[in-house]
């Protein structure tokens, strides 16, 4: 198979408490970890274990099969795009077919933003990334479904971010530019 | 909105990241980022850094952390940046905070005072930042410190504020729920923001809080309706739309909520009907995210109070599920089954093709899933196979966590619903041979229990038989290597106990026994333990019956070896051993009764039995016994801790400043008084107890799979009668099966003998597994009391498949004799061009239902012995054909004829396994998951543009990877 020689990411959202997704990350093909958020308390020895773990389960799959793999109780929900891996550890009682849409709608907000986003967007950016995702998801629940909604908040810190850097902008012209 | 195709990180940054894209091991990466530890050690400790390169370091430190190293020497670094005035640093200080410390990290103390600052904040943004931030650091501690800012900002005139304030108070309901008990009430509130937004973030607060307490939330069952209603509608703005649905991730929190509120309701259940009809109607089940919802009001239709013809279209999208070819879909469809048998059960028969196609799935996602179902449609009638399979699945995976599960739920299932005793001790036996260490050892002890106590009340003799057939079969077991520990424990115990009560086995053949097991576990005391112990007992027997012990050497040496051990425990049963055995046979019948381990041993708990003494004593003048709690100058112990927990709380953390006491604060200040001050609010019963809210959100298995491990004896015995006694043990199924099912399985025995090439091994094992497939269907479906009416249709049915499969053979029979064109030109294509003969079967049979129906008349063949019979009769032709076939010379003919001849239902299988074949291989050039639904063409301008820019820095991309560069959404 072709994919063999591809470097391909992940992206695993790690979210592992007793209510909702507990983690989330962007993995490559050969393992490598491109962001990872932990919604619930993980030591760096067991973050190491469970991408480890994860990134074997992950991985090795074959494209046919389901999308969804049990592991320790939770359940993983994996979606691949391009070289990257995207993954979401959620509950049993949790909707998976509604997480993988939750990683495709973070995608496409991606892609909005970054216009066309690639790996190496996220590779380079993935403090940015980590905003988006901050927006979209809180504490592992869904906060925000509209991506309007999103890219208008994101839009919004990034030019406040550049007016910052010149100490002078006043405070109301910068949220009428943000909320245009 | 722009394109942010720059990175606006230095050279340095930007060459690490590259180097690490490039690292071809672990340990370099490793070696890279250890390089790069140690340069930020030594930069970030510099004095007076300019901030654009300290904002850039904690980027770095956040990179490391990420890559699984530690970072946590700049911690301090980000909680300073966090202080900061500007929103810039501000914003990456919160990042790395939140992404480095957990909610118990010491340093949040030092961040809580900048959050308060920033959520008075006239800035929303420094707001939002700092409101993620409290979602994420803010502990139980720390909650009274920032509760009264958050709750102010839930009437901020920015929605993205009042959103994220409320996600906030949902979190301290989760961390701390008594802290915020008294402000449940604005929860109800948000739901009627004007912002959707805002609406849809208050679900999930009011999805826990309705869980927990149901009934307070029943008058929102109208509004909840209403809102789906319009969600549906499409009222909400167009930027909710997801893929054309409106505003799905909202309407399944909304499902969800109504399934809670509608579970075992019927008048609120009522008022859903028709919502939850047309949102079914209006799912677009081509798109993902309309069967997330399709599956959403399955799973709240399962939870209502049943209505017929909601059931009736839940069935119809199961079934459209489990008939999909994406394994997401199939997975959803078995999970949603398993909800839907429980308010009906019937619906289970029509799929139990597409079940057992799931069991047997290579894909161990589905395929446990499909034990979970299987686990929920248990009845004494499919037991066994059930419990089988399951024994089969858990002895070929390495999962031990998996693995636990799977065992304590064999072990449920034997003690519900065992047809027999034998087969019991041998399910039992294969479940601790190779899960011993992992299930819970309370189940061992059940199991001792179970042998000593036995099934029938009056019925001794089934008790020892029971017991026989346990020593036997230990007896056998015990020479293995590597048993489980409690299994061995379960060994000796029983061995002890019945191992010479028949007579068949002479004490001294069952203390050898005990004696190799306690020297080939010498390291494991509580193994070596039962050891002695059952050798005490078997000797005590032999005296106590008035024969003459022999101690055997190994005995000898164990027991001396043993009573130098550095337990103590294993001393004192050496030593009473000793002691037992040199007492007379009197004694010892009433120190070790034979076969009373279940008597009751009365205890005399008022130690009358030393009035005498005390009296004696008493009447020497010795003071009378003062009981403790009137003694004086005691202070009662619990008053003590009771003390001391007040003033810890006391002492707690305080977080308001000193300077500004205001008058209502101290009823928020420390978490003990706010839970006592609930009265102040008309909130019923604010400590709702939490097992509640488990027990109805994880309503099935779990719960019970793994705490209740209890046996359940009562009730037992009906099903461990005779009658109901199956005498068909797992080996001998097989056999039974193909007499009963007359032609089909001989076919492909027969066909299927030849050796053929490797690349069709895989192909051959789907091919044989149709036959067992129907005997599994019906074993595992089969049991379920059908009408009448309809048993007869089905015999009817039998014979014309029969005759039908005969006809089939005699024309193949035909045409091998004349050598058709059509065979001789599929014998000369190369084995993998039979894959795309396959394929037009695909399309123009995988629409019918015939081979279901089929199969369903053959699956109660199996069961009426009269129709078989006939069936058979009629069949019994076929074989002969199809032996006089196997041995036609060239493989490859044999193989493209053997699929005409098989009847229908084996041509079902026989397509799974093609397309699945066949998806393979058109698989291996194209893998990469198209994402549909996005109207966005390649952008190659924007490629070009990052490219250039890349290079330009000097980061070339490396031929590994020219996949860094491609779009991900295809």
């Amino acid at each position: 198979m072709q994919e063999d020689h591809l470097d391909s990411v992940a992206i695993v959202k790690c979210i592992v408490d007793d209510l909702h997704s507990s983690f989330a990350y962007w993995l490559s093909r050969q393992g490598k970890v491109r962001l990872t958020k932990w919604y619930s308390p993980y030591s760096q020895k067991e973050r190491t274990k469970v991408i480890r773990e994860l990134s074997g389960l992950i991985l090795t799959r074959g494209p046919k099969l389901c999308n969804f793999v049990e592991w320790r109780g939770f359940k993983v929900v994996y979606k691949r795009y391009a070289s990257l891996y995207f993954c979401m550890c959620i509950d049993q009682d949790d909707n998976e077919l509604e997480v993988l849409e939750i990683i495709h709608h973070f995608v496409e907000i991606l892609d909005r933003y970054f216009g066309s986003v690639c790996e190496l967007d996220l590779i380079f950016n993935f403090h940015k990334a980590y905003y988006i995702l901050d927006e979209l998801l809180i504490a592992g629940e869904l906060q925000e479904t509209s991506k309007k909604t999103v890219a208008r908040l994101i839009a919004a810190q990034d030019s406040l971010v550049e007016t910052a850097k010149e100490q002078a902008s006043s405070l109301s012209t910068m949220i009428a530019q943000a909320t245009k | 909105m722009s394109s942010q195709g720059g990175f606006g990180q230095s050279k340095e940054f930007l060459d690490l990241v590259k180097s690490i894209g490039e690292a071809r091991s672990k340990a370099e990466e490793d070696r890279i980022v250890l390089r790069e530890v140690e340069t930020l050690k030594r930069r970030i400790a510099e004095p007076e850094i300019p901030k654009r390169k300290l904002k850039e370091y904690i980027l770095r430190l956040v990179y490391v952390e990420m890559l699984g190293h530690d970072a946590s020497f700049g911690y301090i670094h980000a909680v300073k940046m966090t202080h900061d005035e500007s929103l810039l640093l501000k914003r990456t200080g919160y990042l790395a905070v939140t992404l480095f410390l957990n909610e118990d990290h010491d340093l949040i103390i030092l961040i809580v005072n900048t959050i308060q600052k920033d959520l008075k904040s006239d800035n929303y943004l420094v707001v939002c930042a700092a409101l993620n931030a409290v979602c994420k650091l803010i502990n139980e501690e720390t909650i009274p410190a920032v509760l009264p800012q958050v709750v102010e900002l839930l009437g901020h005139p920015k929605e993205a504020v009042r959103k994220k304030a409320v996600m906030a108070l949902h979190r301290f309901y989760q961390r701390s729920s008594s802290s915020v008990t008294h402000l449940i009430s604005n929860f109800r509130k948000k739901l009627c923001d004007n912002d959707p937004g805002v609406m849809g973030a208050t679900l999930c607060p009011l999805f826990d809080l309705i869980t927990i307490d149901v009934n307070s939330y029943k008058d929102l069952v109208v509004s909840f309706v209403n809102i789906l209603k319009q969600v549906a509608e499409r009222r909400l703005p167009k930027s909710y739309d997801y893929h054309q649905m409106p505003a799905p991730f909202i309407q399944i929190k909304l499902l969800k909520i109504l399934s809670v509120l509608g579970n075992g309701d019927k008048q609120a259940s009522e008022q859903m009907y028709t919502v939850l009809g047309d949102s079914m109607r209006k799912c677009d089940s081509t798109s993902n995210i309309g069967n997330a919802v399709l599956y959403e009001c399955i799973c709240c239709v399962s939870s209502l109070h049943p209505n017929p013809k909601l059931i009736e279209s839940a069935a119809d999208a199961i079934s459209k599920f489990l008939k999909s070819d994406s394994h997401n879909l199939k997975y959803m469809g078995i999970d949603a089954l398993g909800r839907l048998i429980k308010i009906s059960p019937e619906i289970a028969e029509k799929h139990q093709l597409a079940v057992i196609d799931c069991l047997e799935d290579p894909d161990d996602t589905l395929k446990r899933k499909t034990f979970e179902l299987l686990y929920k449609m248990t009845k004494s009638s499919n037991v066994e196979v059930i419990v089988d399979r399951m024994i089969d699945y858990m002895i070929s995976i390495n999962d031990n966590h998996y693995k636990t599960e799977i065992a304590s739920r064999c072990v449920e299932l034997g003690e519900q619903f065992a047809p027999s005793n034998q087969w019991f001790i041998q399910t039992m036996n294969k479940v601790f041979e190779h899960a011993g260490d992992l299930v819970n050892i309370k189940v061992a002890h059940n199991l001792m229990r179970l042998i000593a106590e036995g099934f029938g009340e009056d019925d001794d003799t089934a008790d020892s038989q029971l017991r026989s057939s346990a020593v036997e079969s230990y007896l056998r077991i015990i020479g293995e290597p590597k048993l489980p520990s409690a299994f061995l424990q379960v060994i000796c115990w029983v061995l002890g106990e019945y191992g010479t009560a028949d007579g068949r086995y002479s004490p001294s053949y069952i203390t050898g026994k005990l004696c190799d097991v306690a020297e080939a576990h010498s390291s494991d005391d509580m193994v070596k333990a039962y050891a002695v112990t059952a050798l005490m007992k078997i000797y005590s027997f032999e005296i106590a019956a008035g024969r003459k012990v022999e101690m055997l050497p190994e005995c000898q040496s164990l027991i001396e070896e043993v009573s130098a051990s550095h337990s103590t425990d294993l001393q004192q049963r050496a030593y009473e051993l000793q002691a037992v055995i040199g007492l007379n046979a009197h004694a010892v019948g009433n120190i070790m009764p034979l076969d009373a381990s279940c008597e009751d041993i009365e205890i005399d708990k008022s130690l009358s039995f030393l009035d005498n003494y005390v009296q004696q004593a008493l009447e020497k003048g010795a003071q009378p016994y003062i009981p403790e709690s009137e003694r004086s100058g005691v202070l009662n112990i619990s008053n003590f801790r009771s003390q001391d927990q007040h003033e810890a709380s006391i002492h707690a953390l305080r977080f308001e400043a000193y300077e500004l006491p205001k008058p209502s604060l101290p009823s928020r200040t420390t978490p003990v008084t706010l839970a006592s001050s609930t009265e102040l609010v008309p909130v019923p019963e604010p400590s709702y107890p939490r097992e509640v809210h488990q027990a109805a959100s994880v309503p099935s298995l779990t719960d019970t799979g793994s705490s209740d491990l209890k046996l359940r004896l009562d009730g037992v015995q009906k099903k461990w009668g005779r009658s109901t006694y199956s005498s068909a043990p797992s080996t001998s199924n097989s056999d039974s099966h193909r007499t009963g099912n007359g032609a089909t399985p001989d076919v492909v025995a027969s066909v299927n003998s030849k050796a053929r090439e490797v690349s069709y091994a895989s192909r051959r094992s789907q091919v044989e597994i149709s036959p067992e497939k129907q005997k599994l269907a019906a074993s595992l479906f089969g049991g379920t009391t059908k009408p009448e009416k309809k048993q007869s249709s089905s015999g009817h049915k039998v014979s014309k498949t029969n005759s039908h499969a005969t006809d089939k053979s005699h024309g193949a029979k035909g045409a091998i004799s004349s050598e058709t064109h059509a065979v001789s030109t599929t014998t000369l294509q190369p084995p993998p061009d039979l894959l795309d003969l396959g394929e037009p079967i695909i399309t123009s049979n995988a629409p019918s239902v015939d081979p279901f129906k089929q199969l369903e008349g053959l699956l109660d063949l199996t069961q009426d012995t009269s129709v078989v019979n006939s069936g058979a009769a009629g069949a019994t032709k076929a074989p002969d054909i199809m032996s006089l076939y196997a041995e036609m010379p060239t493989s490859g003919q044999s193989d493209s004829v053997a699929n005409p001849l098989s009847s229908d239902i084996y041509d079902a299988t026989l397509i799974s396994g093609l397309s699945n074949a066949t998806n393979r291989t058109s698989h291996g050039g194209n893998t990469i998951m198209q994402p549909t639904q996005l109207s966005k063409g390649p952008n190659p301008k924007g490629s070009l543009e990052k490219d250039a820019l890349v290079r330009q820095l000097g980061v070339n991309p490396s031929s590994q990877n020219p996949n860094l560069f491609k779009d991900l959404l295809g």
